[in-house]
């Protein structure tokens, strides 16, 4: 018999991350409503009640007997907000266009999802239960959503954590999908498009993407950088360590090679063997990273070699150093690993799960494995923008469903020079995050 | 024989009449009405009727069901359809049985409206030309008004009646021919005021200070228009236009929140309705 799991049985404990939302419900209000002035005189009432509309339908009968039809999103700045407009509107002629609580059924299998159950996105989503629409807790694509009904709480559930009597949603009547709202032309994330090439003009995109991690830090959100081992092979070590070092990174994935790598640099001077000042292999250089393994595993982990003062530079120094949450998943092809890295995979994703909580940038940077997985981990809303020098890691990204995604196709190590200077630069009236 | 053009209207005698209970803001159990002078008016508005020449048809009064006496409530009369009331207050949801049987009894087909929708028959309902003028929020629903102009293909015009004191339309907007109307604008929001500006080219505004006197519930029998008494300027702007008032006293039926057109029901059509003439 598995033990309960409480991340299935019992909502999350973390509070959702915030994004774009208020309530939302859709009205429709059909007959003789444009010469009675009805439509009018609903769209004026949800301004006038402090609300905000948008008509995604409208038809208008040609005859006088004719009726007509609007279809109208009512937007307010809270539940109870929208539910006195609705009550109001609903007087006036209109009705709610969908009126069925979302249907739950308990699980019956431990670790799967009941038949037919609902399948997430990434956007963000609500279920209708009594009547009124809430958010989905802990957005994340191909899960299913568990729905407490007396808690009045729903979350996304992935189907690992199911255990036997989860209420699960299924079928898609009483679960919408809120659209996003579209970028403003003024924000510097919205000169950016989604395509992918190499021709763009990369110092415009740097500047745009300094901008968006002082804004996301402005906000008091997380940045999380995503990489690979290309970082330390390439030499941009120190410009991630600058990085942290100034305060723009809260959270760093990687797997087991980017920190070997980096502590192989740290002690060795090399990565991969390679020294990193001349450029040319070194003798028994394909040694190092797997003695800067054991020299690890020797000292207790990453931390221990850092107060010890065995490790005393490089990207995991200074994450130790600076609390960054440091989240290193392993994979079948690790050498060691680091007594750091999580083997276990369900493991490492609840680790990256728990961590992406508050972060509203992630920077994915010359990894395919873990900025796919990542990805997959993210709410829309959670800007994406992943560098790497080869187009189709940011294709693949998008391709699963990571929509948002802006992919910048580059080498890292100018990038990460330039990024760390951009950002050393106060921007003007502001100071850099202590 | 009846002539086809004789008017024709459905009255109910105040047998039972009395304030029993409070649904509307003229309402007083404690001041009552008085059963002879309510019995003397009542007679006074058919004997005005009869000699206009209405043909009055009378329905039974029935004990326990005081407003029955006010017609106008039975239901909305479109050709040879009859769409039954559906009362908003328990108290006078009683009186739809009797009102159906009057109806099945003179060959009207009988519509029935969807159950859950409120709606007070020609006492919210009210033909002016081709389109059917709606009041909606305090008795009947707007949903009810725009089923209406679904089923019988008409154009509905719903307005919300917005001061408790004028709770049907017929309390405030009286229709007296095609694109002809008196009204008391203080009943209506700026948007039923801008559709009746922009669909009734000749209207007679009620004061407010005639309004309370029930004015605009007057009964309209060629160009002879029945009204409560205590309406001078009214009466005077309806002569203007060429019509006749005759002022009678509807006081002890205004105890109750109705006045003379309450107290009817056109039968075949009111003279304002185009489908009548068609």
């Amino acid at each position: 018999m598995a033990t309960p799991d409480p991340r299935a049985t019992a909502p999350p404990s973390t509070t959702t991350d915030d994004h774009p939302t208020g309530a939302v419900d859709e009205i429709e209000v059909r007959g003789h409503i444009v010469d009675s002035l009805l439509l009018p005189k609903i769209l004026d009432r949800i301004l006038q009640m402090g609300g905000t509309f948008e008509i995604h339908e409208c038809t208008i009968g040609v005859r006088r007997s004719d009726p007509s039809y609007a279809r109208i999103g009512v937007h307010a700045d809270s539940p109870e907000a929208l539910d006195a407009i609705i009550g109001d509107l609903v007087e006036h002629g209109a009705a709610p266009v969908d009126t069925a609580d979302a249907r739950v059924v308990p699980a019956d299998v431990a670790t799967a999802f009941p038949e037919n159950f609902y399948s997430t996105t990434n956007q963000q989503t609500q279920v209708r239960l009594h009547g009124r629409w809430i958010d989905v807790e802990n957005q994340e694509m191909d899960c299913g959503v568990a729905l407490d009904a007396e808690a009045g709480r729903a979350w996304c559930v992935p189907m690992i954590h199911v255990t036997v009597g989860t209420p699960i949603v299924v079928g898609h009547a009483g679960v919408r999908v809120v659209p996003l709202e579209r970028a403003r032309e003024s924000t510097p994330f919205g000169f950016m498009s989604s395509s992918v090439s190499s021709e763009k003009p990369k110092a415009i995109s740097l500047r745009s993407v300094a901008e968006t991690i002082r804004a996301t830090r402005a906000e008091g959100k997380k940045v999380l950088l995503v990489g690979g081992p290309a970082i330390v092979h390439t030499g941009s070590a120190e410009h991630v360590g600058r990085l942290i070092r100034e305060g723009w990174i809260q959270t760093l994935f990687a797997g087991n090679a980017l920190a070997t790598h980096d502590v192989e640099q740290a002690l060795y001077g090399t990565s991969l063997g390679v020294s990193l000042t001349h450029g040319a292999a070194v003798e028994h250089g394909h040694e190092h990273h797997l003695r800067a393994i054991n020299t690890i595993r020797r000292a207790g982990g990453i931390a221990s070699a850092v107060s010890s003062g065995l490790l005393t530079s490089g990207v995991m120094y200074e994450c130790v150093k600076h609390d960054v949450d440091l989240v290193l998943a392993g994979s079948i092809r690790d050498d060691g690993p680091l007594p750091d890295v999580i083997t276990d995979t369900m493991e490492a994703q609840d680790r990256m799960r728990e961590a992406i909580r508050g972060v509203g940038f992630a920077l994915l940077i010359a990894t395919a494995l873990h900025s796919i997985a990542t990805g997959n981990l993210l709410p829309a809303w959670v800007k994406v923008v992943c560098v790497d020098i080869n187009p189709a890691t940011v294709t693949k990204l998008a391709d699963r469903g990571t929509f948002q995604t802006i992919g910048m196709v580059t080498d890292v190590e100018p990038f990460l020079r330039s990024l760390a200077v951009e950002l050393s630069t106060p921007a003007p009236g502001e100071r850099p995050p202590s | 024989m009846t002539d086809s053009r004789t008017p024709r209207i459905l009255m109910c005698p105040p047998d039972y009449f009395g304030i029993e209970y409070e649904i509307n803001p003229w309402m007083s159990v404690r001041k009552g009405a008085d059963p002879e002078r309510s019995k003397a008016q009542w007679k006074a508005l058919h004997q005005t009727l009869v000699d206009l020449g209405v043909e009055i048809d009378l329905m039974a009064p029935v004990k326990g069901l005081p407003d029955l006496v006010f017609t106008a409530n039975a239901g909305l009369v479109f050709k040879d359809l009859f769409i039954p009331s559906k009362f908003r207050y328990k108290v006078r949801q009683g009186e739809t049985e009797r009102f159906e049987e009057w109806a099945r009894g003179r060959g009207f087909q009988i519509v029935e409206q969807p159950e859950g929708v409120n709606f007070e028959g020609a006492g919210d309902a009210l033909f002016c030309g081709e389109a059917l003028f709606g009041g909606y929020r305090l008795r009947s629903d707007v949903q009810s008004h725009q089923w209406i102009g679904e089923r019988l293909d008409v154009e509905v015009l719903p307005m919300e009646l917005i001061d408790p004191r004028f709770y049907h339309l017929d309390t405030c907007f009286c229709p007296l021919a095609p694109g002809v109307a008196i009204y008391y604008p203080g009943a209506f929001d700026e948007y039923g005021l801008s559709v009746i500006a922009d669909r009734i080219p000749t209207r007679i505004e009620v004061r407010a200070e005639e309004a309370v006197y029930f004015s605009c519930n007057a009964v309209v029998v060629g160009s002879n228009v029945v009204l409560h008494q205590g309406a001078p300027r009214l009466a005077a702007d309806l002569e203007r236009i060429g019509f006749k008032p005759h002022a009678l006293d509807f006081s002890e039926f205004i105890k109750s929140g109705g006045s003379a057109k309450c107290l009817t029901l056109r039968i075949d059509g009111e003279e304002a309705a185009a489908w009548k003439s068609t």
